[in-house]
Parts: structure tokens; sequence; C-alpha cells
């Protein structure tokens, strides 16, 4: 008999149906992977399991764990069960702990509720499982607050009260979502570790197949609800029987098709030559794709960021100190040109951020000098700067922050108009705003709605019309997909592309994920700790990176194909 | 440009949705509407005129012609009461205006600039709140005399303070989000965005603000009154009421009674009505969408 066993699981929340006759089985030491875009039912499931379902909930079905039935097991029982026999491990690190509580306090209190063990017996032990997690007690005492901790840290901590029982089921649910891909690798590797060390069944709920065909066994597929395929990872994986399975993965793989102005690995070599082979690019631009030198013949590059420097103030040791200053951007130059897709990688808190913002004159540089089309952006006045705002704009990661929740999507989408010299009157700004949201692919008719009534997916195509409106010549996107679903990314992607075809527009594409940066642009800097430490064509330096930072962000990148190979591999 | 809130009918019925389902907020509700009522009533009709002493009835008790009995100078109870609440609620209204109309702008103002304008105009925050509102009202109308006006002035300024934290609080947490950023990438000043973006967004908390200080307000001017510092004779209020009345209290308790009920029933609405509101409006016990 396995361990978890689910049959015909069945959820409905407040008349809602959110699953239909679920199955799935993990046995002891084994993954299971539990994939599908988000909605589709696979947070409920682990709530199901841990019954810690919201009030309306009503469930059908058999759940069984090592014999007890959960569904019918009253609550003191599942208290003893949860955070020993099962314990879960959450998306968001920086808000699962307890932020007044030290995290040896949070790792001890489920040791001696569940145990009733002493403190200094449970200090002990939630000092193993903090050292066994990869935090030593000599750097990380159990008197650090979480605060204290970055949020690789945190997971790490959260892991360890979940695993600090040996539990025999862990349920982990998108540990990694919220973690740049270096600390993703080292967290599935712990993960796998513990695993393997205490025999332990381990429920990875991911949206993402790449990671879920490096961890698991076997994988079942969730789609509305309903699981679609199941079965060992490598087979489902390579077979791809369903449509389903097959359009995830196609999705997580996805490259947009692109032709000559921004496909610049040849296109750069050919530019050199003068010879431009596309019609459809308006204005002439730089050679697209001119690798970044000082501009060559006619035309100067679009952006020249040269010598930027960006220190905040630290924090002061003592009253009488100064503070030491800490330096988030370290004299970053590059260029540039129109038409051209840079993607700016890194890992996060390395000052991808802080850059893209000085470049979009939301802060200002520290030193150095950033010009726009010829134009200084730096230390100049709000007014000053419209010519040079007109031809930047921005797109962010979160769909859902990025819109005023009170504005119509008109009007939200309408705001950088206010650039314009001349103010466009109330029909002609409804054409302009119909327009923009003909060319991100949504109906004039959305105009009218709320931000609140589309989808995340929706959300950022709005986004993007709002970028485009006033005809920039540059794009700066911060993470744009990352909060987006796998199969939602490829089309938001495709549009990025597309646009990038029609309008000409250059795109700083700032992102963690190579996949992204390998889908869409033409040349990568990967950045580290507030230097460009490499730069050059996507292909050349993701294939074949140069440097120790550039190296690791590679290798920690999930690869569906190498995943599934190196699986075959193991199997044949 | 529209205010965004009222141009958002889903917004609405869900509010009103809320609103009909919150005991504490139709509670509160019902009980300020009738006291507004009772205070606009005053205008055109009371029982009898508070100006008219008929010194042959004074000290009477309850009766049918005189529900809450007469005072020491023969004037109806409840027709001074009546005539009262308008005296609290104008004091209330115009202070928590004059907190509001203040203090917002400077709350905002602080947010947007920071640096040293923040730090400057939030320690006089400090210094301000620091008085005791009371005794630093009392001090104010002692040395530009009693009376309504001098009432709503002392209380306002106190108000002030308060509108400014709240207002800058809100606009501190919307400054860093996403939709700001884009607004100031689509080049509109500080004065701009504010206006469009943060003052809507944070209606809701000051509008909650504001009912708690107007309750806080009859409270205050009800102290204020009682010590001789408010509206002045003949015009009635209901903290003059009780103080002519404590010498009183143990012949004619209705005297203090009826006045004292009447604070009390006010701030109980108002307070009812602000917690309501909070519930209804408080963004983290909404469901998002």
């Amino acid at each position: 008999m396995s361990l978890l066993e689910i049959e015909k699981l069945s959820l409905d929340i407040a008349g809602m149906p959110i699953l239909k006759g679920m199955d799935l089985a993990i046995d002891a030491g084994e993954v299971m992977g539990l994939v599908g875009e988000s909605g589709s039912g696979k947070s409920m499931t682990a709530l199901t399991v841990m019954q810690l379902l919201p009030n309306a909930s009503r469930t059908r079905g058999r759940v069984t764990f090592d014999g007890i039935d959960i569904l019918s097991a009253p609550e003191a029982a599942m208290c003893r069960l949860r955070g020993d026999d099962i314990g879960m491990v959450f998306q968001e690190p920086m808000t699962a702990l307890n932020p007044v509580k030290t995290i040896g306090e949070q790792v001890a209190e489920g040791i001696r509720w569940h145990t009733g063990a002493n403190r200094p017996d449970a200090e002990a032990r939630a000092r193993a499982i903090l050292d066994r997690v990869g935090l030593p007690e000599a750097r990380f005492p159990l008197s650090r607050y979480p605060h204290e901790l970055s949020g690789g840290q945190r997971q790490r901590v959260i892991i360890a009260i979940a695993c600090a029982l040996k539990p025999k089921l862990l349920i982990a649910d998108e540990p990694t979502t919220a973690l740049d891909v270096v600390l993703q690798k080292q967290i599935l590797e712990l993960l796998r570790d513990l695993v393997d060390e205490n025999r332990m069944g381990l429920l990875l709920i991911s949206h993402d197949l790449a990671v879920v065909a490096d961890m698991a066994d076997r994988v079942t597929i969730m789609r509305h609800g309903e699981v679609m395929e199941a079965g060992e990872t490598a087979k489902i994986l390579t077979q791809q029987k369903h449509p389903y399975t097959r359009q995830l993965a196609e999705a997580s793989v996805h490259v947009p098709v692109r032709n000559a102005p921004s496909r610049s690995g040849s296109a750069g070599v050919a530019g050199r030559g003068g010879a431009h082979e596309d019609p459809s690019f308006p204005p002439p631009p730089g050679p697209a794709g001119h690798p970044p030198h000082k501009g060559e013949g006619k035309s100067a590059p679009l952006l020249v960021v040269e010598g930027v420097t960006r220190d905040y103030a630290g924090r002061r040791k003592s009253l009488f100190s100064k503070a030491e200053p800490f330096r988030a951007v370290d004299n970053v130059s590059f260029s540039l040109d129109a038409g051209q897709s840079m993607a700016l990688v890194g890992r996060s808190g390395c000052g991808k951020s802080t850059l893209a913002r000085m470049i979009l004159a939301l802060d200002r540089p520290t030193s150095g000098e950033i010009r726009l089309l010829g134009q200084t952006v730096a230390d100049k006045s709000e007014a000053e700067l419209r010519p040079s705002r007109r031809e930047m704009q921005v797109v962010f990661q979160d769909p859902y922050g990025s819109f005023d929740p009170r504005h119509k999507v008109e009007r939200l989408i309408a705001e950088p108009l206010h650039l314009l010299e001349k103010k466009p009157a109330r029909t002609e700004r409804r054409e302009m705003v119909a327009e923009a949201l003909h060319e991100v692919g949504l109906a004039p008719s959305d105009m009218d709605k709320y931000p609140h009534e589309f989808s995340g997916g929706q959300r950022q195509r709005i986004s993007i019309a709002r970028a485009i409106i006033t005809r920039p010549k540059l794009i700066v996107a911060d993470e744009p997909v990352s909060a987006l679903d796998v199969s939602i990314r490829a089309q938001v992607l495709d549009l990025f592309a597309d646009l990038n075809q029609r309008l000409g527009v250059a795109y700083l594409f700032i992102t963690h994920d190579l996949t992204v940066a390998r889908a869409i642009t033409d040349q990568v800097m990967v950045m580290h700790e507030g230097k460009i430490v490499e730069e050059g064509r996507t292909s050349e330096v993701l294939d074949n990176p140069q440097t120790e930072a550039a190296r690791a962000l590679v290798a920690a990148a999930p690869d569906l194909e190498r995943a599934i190979a190196r699986r075959l591999g193991e199997t044949a | 440009m529209t205010m965004p809130a009222s141009s958002q009918p889903d917004d609405f019925r869900h509010f009103l949705h809320q609103a009909l389902r919150s005991g504490s907020f139709m509670t509160g509700l019902i009980i300020t509407l009738l006291i507004a009522a009772m205070a606009a009533l005053s205008f055109i009709w009371t029982p009898y005129d508070v100006t008219n002493l008929v010194v042959a009835n004074r000290m009477q008790g309850l009766s049918a012609a005189h529900p809450f009995g007469t005072d020491h100078l023969g004037r109806d109870i409840l027709s001074m009461i009546m005539v009262g609440s308008r005296n609290s609620i104008a004091v209330a209204i115009v202070a928590v205006g004059i907190g509001m109309g203040i203090g917002v702008p400077l709350g905002c103002w602080a947010a947007a600039r920071g640096g040293w304008l923040d730090e400057v105009l939030m320690r006089f925050n400090d210094v301000v709140f620091a008085f005791p509102a009371l005794l630093s009202a009392i001090m104010i109308t002692a040395i530009f005399g009693p009376g309504a006006v001098n009432a709503i002035i002392a209380i306002g300024i106190f108000n002030v303070p308060v509108f400014a934290r709240v207002a800058r609080a809100g606009a501190l947490a919307l400054w860093p989000r996403e939709f700001i950023l884009a607004a100031r990438a689509a080049g509109k000043g500080k004065a701009l965005i504010t206006i469009e973006h943060i003052l809507p967004n944070i209606a809701s908390i000051l509008l909650v603000q504001g009912t708690i200080q107007f309750a806080l307000g009859i409270l205050a001017e009800a102290g204020l009154s009682y010590l001789g510092l408010g509206a002045q004779p003949p015009m009635p209020s209901w903290g003059r009421m009780l103080f002519d009345a404590q010498t009183r209290m143990m012949i004619a308790p209705n005297q203090a009674i009826f006045p004292g009920l009447a604070i009390v029933i006010t701030v109980l609405g108002l307070n009812l009505l602000g917690d309501g509101l909070r519930d209804i409006l408080d963004p983290r016990l909404r469901r998002e969408r």
C-alpha cells in the first residue's frame, strides 16, 4: 500500500467545483511531481491532504495517509499528523515565517509540541536540523530573526521546520518559485537529499515542467481540477501522449519566431556590411544587433550607459561612525542599438532592477551618465525629461500591482499620453487606446473594463499596450513573464517578439530565467554583485559562459530537454 | 475627470452588499442619521423656544408636556438637546474639515517629497501630538476668548496631525507600488500622481478616520462647553447643560442624564459607523479578485 493514496477526490468550495475525481498515490521515498497552471487545483490538493481547507469546503472521495483516513479524521488527529508525519513547505519564504520569533524558536516549536521534548533537547534537535539544511550554527545561530536572512536562507528554515521530525511525507508547494535559479537548484538538491536520507515521500507542486522533470520519479498533470495524465516522468514527458501534456511541454521550451532585425547573430554581421534586408523595419535604425562598440558610421546607439554607479546609504554601525554605503550598481557601461533586444540576467539582488530604474530616470545614479538618443537622462527636471520619457517605457513583473485598481483600462493605457506635447482630444485618445489594445491582441471594447476583470496574461498585455502607446524606441521590461504560467508566458513572449518586429522597438529584458533570455534576445549581459561580468551574443554566452557567475546561472537553469535526457539515461 | 470611486459600479455594489450585512455599520448609520435628522428638525420645529425662560416652569420632572423635564430656568430639556445637537455637529464637522483640509495635503506632501521635509513635518506633528489636546484647546480659548468659533479652531488644530499621519502612512505604502512607478515613467509629476492615484486609493482610510475624529470632536466640544469655553449662552450645548445640571444631580437627575445620554449615543453611533466602515473597506479583509 502506498504512503498517500488519493482516490476519486472531489472538492467544492462554496459551491464552486475545485477538484473533480482526482487520483494520486505516493510511495515512501518517492518524488511525485504535481504539475498544472494556476487555478488547476494543485495547491488545493495539498491543502486537502493537510486538512487546511477554507471553511466552506466540501470533500468527497477517499484520502488515506499511512492507513489513516484523512477526510474523516478529527482535528486533534490531524494536529498530531501535521508537522510530524506530514510536513509542508510553502512558496513564499518572505511570509511563511513569523517575523517576531527567532528561527530557533520556530524550528523548536514543532519539535516540542509533537514530542514533548524540553527546551534544551528541542533546541539541540533544531540546531541539528538547521545544520543539515545548510545553516550551520556558527554562522546562523538559533537567535537569528527571519528578516536577517535572505530568501534562500529563509526557505531553508522553512524546510528545516517541515523536516525536523523526519516526516513520512513532505508537501512542497512551489518551493522555489520565488527564488532565483541558483538558489532554486540548491533548494531542490536539498529536498532531494532529504528524500533519499529519510525515505520520505515528496509531493512537489510546480508549474515548471523542467523542475519537475529534474526532480520527480512520477508526475501527475492537472488541469481544471482533473488529472489529465499521470505516470513515470520520463515516459510521460517523452511520449507526450495527452495533448495537454504536449501543450505544456511545448510552451515551456517555446521560442518565438523572429526574423531578420532581431536575430542579430547573423544580422549583426550582415548589418556591419550595411545591407539591411528587412523592409518592415521602420525608420532606419542602427544596424540591428550591432555589437556594442562605439557608433560606427551614421547611426549612434539608442541608449548609452557610461560608468554608472549607484550607492545606497548603509546602516550605521554606531552613532558616530559614518555609514558604509552599499554599492548596488558598480561602474556599468554598455550601449544598446535601436531595434535591438538585450537581456540583462543575474541573480536576485544583483542590481538589475536598480540599473533599470536609473535608465528609466526613476532613480538617479550616484555617478556616471545615461544617454538616450544622445540626450542625458540623469539630473534633469521632469519637464526636461519629457522628450526622453516618450521614447522609453516600462513593463513590470507583477501583473496585479502594475495598475491603479480604481482606473479603467482606457485611462490606464492612456497614461503615457501625458508625455505628448499636444494632448489628444477624447475621441482621438480612445482611438489611440483602441489601436494599442489591438496591437497587443485585446479587443477595443476592453477599454471600459477595470483591471481586476482580466487574467494575469491579459493584464500583462494591457501593461504592454500602455508601454507602446507613445511609440517608444525602448521598452525596459523587468521580469515581464516570470509571474505567468508557461502557456501564457509563451504567448506574451510571442507578443514581445512580434512588436519588436513590427514597431522596431528595442528591449532591455531583465530576467533571471535563461530560457526567456534565449527565446527573445540577441545580446545578453550577465550581472553579478552590481557589475556586468560578461556580455555578448545570447547564444554564445549561454552556450559557452566564461565567468563564474555566468556559469553558475547556466548550470542552475532548469532545462526540460536535458532533464528528460538524463532521466532516460538513468533508466536505460 | 470623474471621481473613480463613484464610477465603479462593481465596487459600489460590493460595498452595499457588505454594508447591509454589517451589523455595526447599519446600527451606527441609523443612529447617526437619527441624530442628524434631529438637528435638522430643530431648525424648523422644537417643542418649546429654548431662549424663552419661563421661570414658573422651572425644575419640572418628566411629564407629557416636557418629556425630559425642564431646567432651573424653566427651559424644555428635549428642545435644548435638539438645538444643542446642531452645535455639536457643526463644531465636529468643521473641526474634521480643518483637520482633513490641512492634514491630508501635509501628509501627502511629506510622503511625496520625503527627505528632510518629511522629517520636519512629521517632527512638528509629534510636537502637536505631544500637547494634551484638551488642555491646549483650553489654552487657545483662554487666549482668544471662549466661543464656538474658537472651540472649532482649537479642536481642528488637533485633528491636523492625525490626518497627516494617516495620509502619509497610506501614501508611503503606495509610492513604491509598480503602478505609481508606471505613472512616473509616464512623466507625471508628484502632485499629479498624488491627485490621480494616491488620493483615490487612500480615500477609504481617510473616511474611516474621519468618522472616528468626528466622534472625538463631539466629545471635545462637550468638554470645552462644560468648562464654559465652547458655545456661549443662550445658545444651548450638551456640555454646558451637563455643567448646569451637576450641582442639582441629587434633586433633578434628569437634567444631567438626558444630555449625557445624547453625547453617549451620538459618539457610540459614530464609533460603530467608523468600525463598520473599516471592516467593509479594509483591503486586508476584502477578498482579492
